[in-house]
């Protein structure tokens, strides 16, 4: 092996020593690409291009954004209002089974390949989140400022464990095509149904450590302590 | 056939429109970087494809420099008050989940619909990206329903995507500069390196060592680049295929699958997933607050792909 692509490990170096020095991400992300295509060898009007092709051909991910401007108009006429004073009118729901159900609906959703269903800008934000709160609201009182914070955290981890532990399982999503494709170019021939099936045992795992989770979450808001708990 | 481009041109005039709202906000004092920031994202959407990989590297660049050094900064357009909010929330009742409701139903319906619809022989739909085209239309339609139920102004509509657009800042492109940081790693061989290093470092005959470090360095890499996709192929190169397939007679279908899975993990614990960034910035949370309630969560499913990956992958499945 010859010493450039040893070389191009100090790229990854200038990200991990960015992150922990906290400077701006994409500052780090764009000098660490930059390091290690030029240590790695290339010269910089490869590496340039390099970036801008890999910028351009992932331009679907931002395309989630679109639905902000609606988000902001039904926001600005009261939709979290709204969330929180239908959710409080079913006593039974606490902030924890609310979300343990759209855990399930989240992770079950995402295994058939419905992954649009969820989101943090068009359903956490504007209605998960404000929901959970007023189901708080409805058992426990007015909510402390931590305590409505650490929901809002949960309501959005929620719909992150639910996504990512969900889509592996469904064929013909990117995570699948995906390693189906890496597998090939290091001459693997995999069926994407094999790849999808081994996904479901890591997913039930993380279904129940999750619900089991939000479990203690309304033991912990209705002992009024928002500390984080040793595990 | 119906193309990405039907989902970038919208989000190109959208992101325009944001740009413009920005230049003529004179209570920003960034006014001028939010409106290049905006503005270069913009012409990426809409002129993208046209521009070759320099001048979109080049774009790059500048709008790392505006949003990176520069800076954006949160413009605070008039909105509604809290209490404002309330009366309006009690006059519109429940419509008032109709336009949110519709993004997920037309996005369902677009994927189940134009996955297998075809005109003269050819998909109506690029059925690779129907997932995405669905939810721009779904979002389109939304926004028509919004407009119309709140009779807001075109105006209002801009304000409102700025105010939110700001909050998100800088962190808006992250996730597609860690995919083109996975791509100059792939061209620079970063993952034949680590295989390298891991080949010298690893105990020559330990299946289980070779797990761990597979699935704890799908988890690392992740941490790193903020994205499983871009550690995958790194760590495939160097360990997955070469030493759990090649040396140790590995299934290949549960080396990957399980591998990503632990990738997953990396990306609940890490600041530089977009997954962490933008729900922090939605919710206005501190720094960590999401990743904190997930990261429990992330060590036990990381733990238990481990073991699930050391008790599967060598035997022989029919």
């Amino acid at each position: 092996m010859t010493a450039a692509p040893m070389m191009s490990l100090l790229g990854v170096a200038v990200v991990i020593v960015g992150l922990v020095a906290r400077f701006n991400p994409i500052l780090v992300v764009t000098a660490g690409a930059l390091v290690t295509g030029i240590a790695g060898g290339l010269d910089p009007v490869s590496v340039v291009s390099a970036l801008g092709k890999g910028f351009n051909d992932s331009r679907f991910i931002s395309v989630a954004f679109l639905v902000l401007p609606v988000i902001g108009l039904l926001e600005r006429a009261g939709l979290q209002a709204r969330a929180r004073s239908l959710i409080s009118r079913i006593t039974a729901v606490t902030a924890g089974r609310l979300l343990i159900t759209y855990l399930a609906v989240r992770q079950l959703t995402a295994a058939v390949g419905l992954l649009a269903l969820g989101g943090q800008a068009s359903m956490v934000r504007p209605l998960i989140a404000p929901m959970a709160r007023g189901a708080a609201e409805t058992s426990l009182g007015t909510l402390s400022e931590d305590s409505g914070r650490l929901i809002d955290a949960h309501a959005a981890g929620v719909d992150n464990v639910g996504a990512f532990f969900g889509e592996d399982i469904f064929i013909a999503l990117g995570s699948v095509l995906l390693i189906q494709a890496v597998l090939l170019q290091n001459k693997l021939s995999v069926e994407p149904l094999r790849i999808a099936l081994w996904g479901i045992p890591t997913a039930l795992a993380a279904f129940t450590v999750h619900a089991f989770r939000l479990v203690l979450l309304d033991r912990r808001l209705a002992r009024g302590s928002t500390e984080e708990p040793r595990e | 056939m119906i193309g990405l481009s039907a989902a970038y041109i919208p989000a190109g005039l959208a992101f325009g429109a944001i740009a413009v709202g920005s230049a003529v906000d004179r209570d920003n004092p960034k006014r001028w970087n939010n409106a290049a920031f905006w503005g270069l994202f913009s012409a990426s959407f809409l002129a993208g494809d046209y521009l070759g990989d320099l001048v979109n590297g080049v774009l790059v660049l500048a709008m790392v420099v505006t949003g990176g050094l520069g800076g954006i900064g949160l413009s605070r357009p008039a909105t509604t008050s809290e209490a404002a909010r309330e009366i309006l929330a009690r006059r519109l009742g429940e419509r008032l989940f109709v336009p949110v409701l519709l993004i997920p139903a037309t996005a369902l319906a677009g994927t189940l619909i134009f996955a297998h619809a075809r005109f003269g022989g050819v998909p109506l739909v690029d059925p690779m990206q129907v997932t995405v085209i669905s939810l721009a239309a779904g979002a389109i339609l939304a926004l028509a329903a919004a407009v119309a139920l709140t009779r807001a102004s075109p105006r209002v509509a801009v304000d409102e995507a700025r105010r939110l657009m700001d909050q998100v800042g800088w962190a808006a492109i992250l996730p597609q500069l860690l995919a083109a940081l996975g791509a100059v790693f792939a061209l620079a061989g970063v993952g034949h390196a680590v295989g390298e290093i891991m080949g010298v470092v690893l105990p020559q005959g330990s299946r289980l060592a070779v797990v761990a470090a597979f699935c704890l360095g799908m988890a690392a890499f992740t941490m790193i680049m903020g994205n499983a996709f871009a550690a995958f192929p790194v760590l495939t190169a160097g360990l997955g295929a070469p030493l759990i397939v090649g040396r140790f007679g590995g299934d290949p279908a549960i080396m990957g699958a399980i591998g990503m899975l632990a990738g997953y993990c990396g990306t609940r614990m890490t600041p530089m997933a977009a997954h962490n960034i933008v729900p922090t910035a939605l919710l206005r949370l501190p720094p960590g607050a999401v990743i904190r309630a997930q990261t429990p969560t992330a060590l036990f499913v990381l733990a238990a792909n481990i073991v699930l990956m050391d008790a599967l992958v060598f035997r022989h499945w029919r």
